[in-house]
């Protein structure tokens, strides 16, 4: 089995890192690439970079940040939020991103998932997918950032983005979503069931024992977190040290 | 001391620069047979398709530079595809020609039934030792198990094993992770992106450079 990757996440709106609560009243919270820094010195294994807004207002406005942040992140670097042309990920490889997350453009024309993969290989292309609960058992996909509904079932949505040749999925609760009260674990076991690529799990981490509760229960890649790190609850080693200490494998 | 990375119109650069210059070194990119043959040190980078990156050295005609570079005996460092096009040849897409740099060849990692479902490797995987010493080369002070960045489906095959300086397991199959012929090496996994261990690596090479 790979090693479980530990993913800092952080949204970022103007110049400011943010978070909010199910992905909604979104507050300031510190600097993005000092954080990163931060986090990357302390062991992240990666760094997320998400333009809350762009998708909103039709834009996408990472370059600049993403330029920066390698300067002193040494490890992948994904970068989400108003990717949707061939040229937007072009950009952000060129600034030094390794993968972009692709939602709300996937969802208006999922063979831009098919176009992009082709062109850059699957291990590049990451297919973000907000879920929300409808019923037990059944989630609905949502796009810009938690706002808009589609229709589409979360489930068939992965599998259908694994065809289309997406090489991982981040997947975020947005129930659970800056809440810190745990992962959504039936939505990862159910998704996680039923595909192949590797998913991310997004929302609702508040401490390492959350993680080790997903994932002894839900074949899961990854975690992601933002709260945990950003509100200084637990850092990077010790949430790596709560994995380690349940038999965990990540990178140490 | 002048560390030349060639700019061959492939993959994402940006990050091996900065890991670069983040190790002090004076380093720049460039297609330009002079240049390159003027450097103390190259690196030749590189993500995709093998065959799609011989062309590209083919069309920016740096096949019998980088070939002149290496028999100059100064260090030179191939990272993930960069590595790979140091071998004869690949089975990616049909057979295609490598530069021929070190003896062996490049085939798809072996998965299970030979699905490409486990395809790509994208993980952080070890460093395992292949008992080749490690010191006086890019893994010296490296310790064994080290954690690395990999993104690859296709994987080196040397000729001689004395050439593997380390092996890597994924799906029980052990392939190799760097190699080392005389001041020829080359990386599967990206040191640029391998956190502080693989800062290492790359201080290693500029030392070299600086010798």
């Amino acid at each position: 089995m790979n090693k479980i990757r530990v993913v800092a996440r952080i949204d970022v709106k103007n110049e400011f890192a943010i978070k909010g609560i199910h992905l909604e009243g979104l507050r300031k919270v510190g600097n993005p690439n000092t954080m990163a820094r931060n986090y990357y010195n302390d062991g992240i294994d990666e760094i997320v970079f998400m333009d809350a807004v762009a998708a909103y207002y039709d834009r996408n406005s990472l370059s600049e940040l993403i330029q920066e942040a390698c300067k002193g992140v040494f490890i992948p670097i994904t970068v989400g939020g108003g990717i949707r042309t061939i040229d937007d990920i072009k950009n952000a490889l060129k600034s030094g991103a390794d993968k972009v997350a692709i939602n709300t453009k996937a969802v208006k024309d999922p063979n831009f998932i098919m176009q992009s993969s082709k062109i850059f290989g699957s291990q590049c292309i990451v297919s973000s997918i907000e879920a929300k609960l409808i019923k037990n058992g059944k989630w609905e996909v949502y796009t810009d950032n938690g706002r808009e509904p589609t229709g589409k079932d979360v489930i068939e949505w992965a599998k259908h983005v694994g065809e289309l040749g997406a090489g991982e999925i981040m997947l975020t609760s947005i129930d659970k979503e800056g809440t810190k009260k745990g992962f959504d674990i039936d939505l990862y076991k159910s998704v996680a069931k039923s595909v192949s690529i590797p998913i991310i799990a997004s929302g609702g981490m508040g401490q390492g024992a959350d993680a080790v509760e997903l994932l002894e229960n839900a074949d899961i890649d990854a975690i992601a977190t933002a709260s945990v790190l950003h509100c200084k609850m637990e850092s990077v080693q010790e949430i790596k040290n709560t994995l380690l200490q349940h038999q965990i494998k990540v990178r140490i | 001391m002048k560390i030349a990375i060639i700019d061959y119109g492939i993959g994402n650069i940006r990050s091996i620069l900065s890991a670069f210059e983040n190790q002090g070194a004076n380093v720049f990119l460039t297609s330009d047979k002079g240049e390159i043959l003027k450097s103390d040190g190259l690196v030749l980078p590189g993500v995709g398709a093998f065959s799609h990156g011989m062309k590209n050295l083919e069309s920016y005609g740096l096949v019998d530079v980088i070939k002149e570079y290496a028999a100059l005996d100064r260090p030179l460092m191939g990272i993930c595809l960069g590595m790979q096009l140091l071998f004869e040849e690949s089975e990616e897409f049909g057979k295609t020609e490598g530069l021929g740099l070190i003896l062996g060849k490049v085939v798809k990692l072996p998965t299970k039934d030979n699905q490409n479902e486990n395809l790509p490797h994208v993980s952080w995987n070890k460093l395992n030792s292949n008992k080749v010493p490690w010191k006086n080369t890019i893994l010296a002070d490296t310790e064994e198990g080290s954690d690395m960045y990999f993104v690859h489906s296709f994987v080196a095959q040397p000729r001689d094993s004395y050439n593997i300086l380390s092996l890597t397991e994924y799906l029980n199959y052990h392939f190799c992770s760097s190699v080392k012929k005389g001041n020829i090496y080359g990386c599967q996994f990206h040191p640029e992106k391998s956190g502080p261990t693989g800062l290492k690596i790359i201080n290693n090479f500029i030392r070299m450079c600086e010798a």
